[in-house]
């Protein structure tokens, strides 16, 4: 059941991001996003991070995205243009991705023996457990994380405000 | 009692069913009562010819929208158009299946009065509103009508805005019943009937005002219905649907309203307990009583809440667009940042450490 689930949504996960790069308006390369999020969202919870899978819902899905396709909207931003790209693009890139995906996939394989609390089925963290870790344990960098997003929030003020 | 996964499946469905075929007849209703109780407040009848007092008026508004005419304009955006009304329907039927409406009372191992009991309830229930709003968002902009697009941009931007008041209002019932799941919130409130309800006894009355006056606004109702404000935007968001199609964003919006008197009820108001608490608990003692007696107070206080929402629209006057958002942002979130301190202080000085 689990891993069916799993592999269900793994599928649309990967579906959903390949659509977002094809797609060529960007309203619907933003609800491929959506999906992609949304997605997920539910392997947390197949992993069994109910709280993570639900904040991804509501932060993700329901609070960041609406201001994408906000914006979307606002601009109204119209089809892209399909270009045929440019030679650097196929000569550096493709080797580069290739090198990337190579390097990625050796680290996880190499250090496979460190996921090992992470797997799918009845498993469970709960909120408690959750909050028992952030605000106990690893209290201090959730404090310094927190005045930095202040920090990029003052930033964001500072240079939205209008001169005198 | 332990049952195969073949029964679970079919009970589980014939649940589903019911609770669907229910919400949606009393979406139905809570459109007549709307157009009655409106009716009252500006002294006229409202509908009264189909049938007594008007009781099959919305099964005739359903047939007639079912036969008309299904109109799509020339210049939409097809997809988007198509399938924003049925996101905005199924993810306000979706929050359903959280809500518990009665005791727990199982019967061959299935719940029977709630369709899912998770851990995280409360936080599915505000998951799939928040994403409720790419119907309307959606609806907007694939019309390609300037109408429904600046609709929909309020309605985004007012649901952005008043989801944080939201969340933050649920914050003190949450640290009171130290849970997410709503059996276990409706428990913490269940021992002495109404004093011990969270919005007398628990001193989260604040909590509550600014969860209604946000939902009101989540929900697009007066005084916060500025994305469907018809003396400026004809009919906002929805201005270029016809047919089914308008029929599923009317239904979407009544479905919120139940889900939103559903969670007050649940956080604030004991939801299925008895007022008078364990009162009368010996003058009803056969097991039908106790099963059927919680889902008269919890639809009791449903009702209230639907009646409360149509009161509340037929008195109270639109709001200005800042005056929307400086509402939210410079009152709303503030005071209800206030109550968490607040909750949260009278909670370490007064409860033991545990």
């Amino acid at each position: 059941m689990h891993l069916a689930l799993f592999i269900i949504f793994g599928a649309l996960c990967v579906a959903g991001a390949l659509n977002l790069l094809f797609q060529r308006h960007p309203i619907n390369s933003a609800l491929s996003l959506i999906v992609v999020m949304s997605s997920l969202a539910v392997l947390y919870l197949l992993l069994g991070a109910e709280f993570l899978a639900a904040a991804q819902v509501i932060v993700y899905s329901g609070a960041i995205m609406v201001l994408f396709t906000f914006v979307i909207m606002l601009l109204n931003a119209g089809a892209e243009e399909r270009t045929h790209g440019s030679k650097m693009a196929y000569i550096a890139g493709i080797p580069g991705a290739a090198i990337l995906v190579a390097l990625l996939t050796f680290v996880f394989l190499s250090n496979r023996g460190s996921f090992a609390q992470a797997r799918i089925g009845d498993y469970l963290v709960t909120t408690r457990d959750l909050s028992q870790v952030l605000f106990r344990d690893l209290l201090l960098p959730f404090e310094v994380t927190s005045v930095l997003i202040l920090i990029a929030i003052l930033g964001a003020v500072a240079l939205a405000r209008k001169e005198h | 009692m332990e049952t195969g996964f073949v029964p679970f499946v079919i009970i589980s469905i014939a649940k589903i069913l019911v609770v669907v075929v229910i919400l949606l007849m009393s979406v139905a209703y809570t459109v007549l009562l709307e157009r009655k109780l409106v009716g009252r407040i500006q002294n006229r009848w409202g509908p009264s010819r189909v049938g007594p007092f008007g009781l099959l008026q919305p099964l005739v508004d359903g047939a007639k929208l079912f036969l008309k005419e299904d109109l799509m304009p020339t210049a939409v955006y097809r997809p988007l158009y198509i399938i924003a009304p049925m996101i905005a329907l199924s993810c306000a039927l979706m929050s359903i299946a959280v809500v518990p409406f009665g005791a727990n009372i199982t019967w061959h191992g299935v719940d029977l009065f709630q369709i899912a009991d998770v851990n995280i309830g409360l936080l599915v229930i505000l998951g799939i509103t928040s994403v409720g709003v790419y119907g309307i968002a959606l609806s907007g902009w694939s019309s390609n009508n300037k109408y429904s697009l600046l609709g929909s941009l309020r309605a985004s931007a007012q649901v952005i805005s008043y989801e944080l008041a939201l969340g933050l209002s649920l914050v003190g019932v949450v640290m009171r019943a130290g849970t997410f799941r709503l059996r276990d919130i409706v428990d913490v409130q269940a021992t002495h009937g109404l004093i011990s309800w969270n919005f007398f006894g628990g001193f989260q009355f604040v909590a509550f005002f600014i969860y209604l006056m946000a939902a009101y606004a989540e929900t697009n109702r007066a005084p916060f219905d500025l994305p469907e404000a018809e003396s400026e935007l004809t009919a906002g968001y929805h201005t270029e649907y016809s047919s089914m199609k308008f029929a599923m964003f009317f239904m979407a919006e009544y479905a919120n309203m139940i889900t939103v008197g559903c969670v007050a009820t649940l956080l604030f108001f004991g939801g299925w307990t008895s007022p008078f608490g364990h009162l009368f608990d010996n003058l009803l003692t056969g097991i039908v009583a106790q099963a059927v007696l919680p889902v008269f107070w919890f639809v009791l206080k449903v009702f209230f809440f639907l009646f409360l929402y149509i009161w509340v629209r037929g008195t109270l006057p639109r709001f200005r667009y800042d005056q929307l958002m400086g509402f939210g942002w410079k009152f709303l979130v503030p005071v209800a940042i206030a109550n968490i301190v607040v909750t949260s202080l009278w909670m370490g000085i007064l409860l033991p450490v545990q």
